[in-house]
């Protein structure tokens, strides 16, 4: 299980740094989307894949029953869900008003902070 | 993995804590507080410049209480919840986070009283100081923090609130920044939380002390190397370090030049900080099989820096090039990593939070009187603000690391270590960094203050303003008060950056503090 899920993770990374490394900010936007998701499905796997095991503690025993999976990484997956959503809605609505203001999705266009062909300082005084 | 049976009653709850431990969380919850009070008074706008002020005021002196506990009882901790250590978040304040806070607090404090006059009522309806609350509050809980989930959470904090700070004000320049400045640190902090979770599937715990004294039993088991690349990846890339560097000199100069001086000061020294705490105190071995790497990527982050300043016409986008020149030379102080250069690295750090956020305030305030931002069209400014024009060159020669301010000692520092282990090369990328950065403000010295103004002004250029206003003199003075105090007077602080060095170098305190038992399991 963990087998396979990792292959999927790695499927999952490099989609997304394919993605990433375009030059479309729509493209980039999916990327980072899909690279939070990709830490998710990481962070899950490393808590153990198990089913049907809950992580409650049997009456009469001090420690999880064998097998059990971690519900730790689970509640940093939780945190971190929340924080990668609240991070994608702004940048969705960062890119659409990119999109309005610069008149471009192409990140080679987009030089405004950073003019083309810029003056350097004064050589002389 | 067997536990042994607990009397859960006893052992998994601390004792109360002492009221004066309270300081560990006390600026958190203070920024985090005040930042929901000013959202609540977001009609009054009147209100916020006062309450937020006054409450920076209270920061100011919260951390200066804390670093006076730590530096007298050694570092504190409290747990959240008083669950027993390894299992609760625990806030620990060692020497190095808490002056670090406090030197946050004063530079935010600066910031907050230069923003009255740089920040219009329009600024501040859109949030300008609950966002600057906030953006406290993230840095203060990273400096302060024993929890490596919880510095995560802590990154995401600030990350947040400050994409508020640099699009404040909607221009296409700022939107353009602001993207590549969130995709790129967006990037960073996930890498760090694919090193959190690799760390976590090894380790099975997230308090720093736990991993401290762990990280010697699992270092045959466990590829700990990979992880510790995985993190300096990711604070390198939240330090600008190069090669991934390129979203600073994108960003920064766009917001507006308060919110410039909030980020050249705090944003890439957490992620310094975050590198210094890993490499040092955490994984010291690795960091020792990684120098070499480290110390390439710190010689090129000093020169690209400072070759970078050189061509910037923009004064704006100068500084940020000497920012990034002051990031290669902390990482060189990583690469080193023996307690003498470490020390130059929290050194340096503190120099750089005050003095780079103090450049760039110079930089908006000379824009400001100039009324433009090029080098090629400023001029004159000298005869206009003779006092404002002295502090500025203090702060230049401060940059520079010329005596007898504060640039001087941690340079000094890190020469001497990097001389020590035969690294020739690195004190001359060092030396060649500072003699450039020299150059470039040398030069912004003499173009924009002593030559008169040019007469055919270029075009683009504001209706030059008039004399200097006291919300920009107090900070300003505060802070060139401060770098002249620290040039002429190092020895406490010499003596503070040693003794913090050595709790990163032995961790044994900082383990004591979290686990006063001593083997809590």
């Amino acid at each position: 299980m963990e087998a396979l899920f990792s292959i999927l993770i790695g499927l999952f990374f490099a989609g997304a740094i394919y993605l990433i490394l375009s030059k479309s900010t729509v493209r980039i936007l999916l990327g980072v989307a899909l690279l939070g998701n990709a830490v998710n499905l990481l962070l899950f796997t490393a808590g153990r894949l198990t089913r049907e095991v809950p992580p409650i503690i049997p009456v009469g025993m001090d420690v999880l029953s064998p097998g059990a999976a971690n519900p730790l990484p689970q509640a940093l997956i939780l945190t971190a869900i929340v924080i990668s959503f609240s991070f994608f809605a702004f940048l969705l609505v960062l890119t659409y008003r990119a999109y309005q203001e610069l008149g471009t999705d192409d990140t080679d266009e987009m030089r405004l902070a950073e003019p083309r062909n810029e003056q350097l300082p004064p050589m002389g005084y | 993995m067997a536990t042994p049976a607990v009397d859960l009653s006893a052992a998994l709850i601390l004792a109360a804590p002492a009221p004066a431990d309270w300081l560990v969380v006390l600026p958190v919850a203070l920024m985090i507080g005040l930042g929901a009070v000013l959202m609540m008074v977001r009609k009054s706008v009147r209100l916020h410049g006062g309450i937020a002020i006054a409450g920076l005021t209270l920061l100011v002196l919260l951390d200066a209480a804390l670093l006076w506990r730590v530096s007298v009882h050694g570092p504190v901790t409290m747990v959240m919840g008083r669950w027993l250590p390894p299992f609760g978040i625990a806030f620990t304040a060692d020497l190095f986070g808490a002056v670090m806070a406090l030197a946050a607090a004063i530079i935010a404090l600066a910031a907050g009283i230069f923003a009255l006059a740089d920040i219009d009522a329009s600024g501040r309806r859109y949030g300008f100081y609950p966002f600057l609350m906030l953006l406290m509050a993230g840095v203060s809980g990273a400096f302060l923090t024993g929890d490596i989930f919880n510095l995560y959470v802590w990154f995401e904090v600030l990350l947040i609130s400050s994409f508020g700070l640099l699009i404040l004000g909607s221009q296409p320049e700022q939107i353009d920044g602001a993207l590549k400045y969130a995709v790129l640190n967006l990037i960073g902090t996930t890498l760090f939380l694919i090193a959190v979770g690799y760390l976590y599937a090894i380790f099975g715990t997230l308090n720093m002390a736990d991993i401290a004294r762990k990280a010697a039993g699992l270092r045959e088991a466990a590829p700990l190397t990979t992880l510790t690349a995985l993190f300096i990846l990711a604070f390198a890339i939240k330090a600008a370090a190069f090669p991934v560097n390129f979203w600073l000199p994108a960003s920064y100069h766009t917001p507006r030049v308060v919110v410039s001086a909030l980020f050249g000061g705090l944003l890439t020294k957490v992620g310094i900080y975050s590198l210094i705490r890993v490499t040092v105190m955490l994984f010291p071995v690795e960091r020792e099989a990684l120098s070499l790497i480290v110390a390439i990527s710190a010689a090129l982050t000093m020169l690209v820096g400072a070759l970078g300043a050189l061509a910037q016409n923009d004064i704006r986008r100068l500084v940020g090039y000497v920012v990034i020149a002051g990031i290669g030379n902390m990482m060189a102080g990583v690469a080193i990593g023996t307690p003498a250069a470490v020390s130059g690295a929290i050194l340096y750090a503190l120099h750089s939070v005050v003095t780079m956020t103090a450049l760039y305030l110079v930089a908006g305030e000379a824009g400001r009187l100039g009324g433009t931002w090029a080098l090629s069209g400023l001029g004159g400014l000298y005869r206009k603000a003779p006092w404002f024009s002295g502090a500025s060159f203090l702060l230049f020669l401060a940059a520079s690391g010329l005596p007898p301010l504060s640039g001087l000692w941690p340079k000094v520092a890190l020469l001497k270590a990097s001389l020590d282990i035969g690294a020739w090369w690195l004190a001359a990328a060092i030396l060649l960094s500072a003699f450039l950065i020299t150059l470039a403000l040398a030069r912004v010295f003499l173009l924009a203050f002593w030559r008169p103004r040019p007469d055919p002004v270029p075009e683009a250029a504001a209706p030059a303003g008039t004399s200097v206003d006291w919300r920009v003199a107090l900070p300003l003075g505060c802070l060139t008060a401060l770098v002249v105090l620290f040039g002429l007077l190092p020895e406490p602080l010499l003596d503070l950056a040693q003794r913090a060095a050595e709790g990163l170098g032995e961790p044994a305190a900082y383990i004591q503090s979290v686990f006063p038992g001593g083997t809590a399991r």
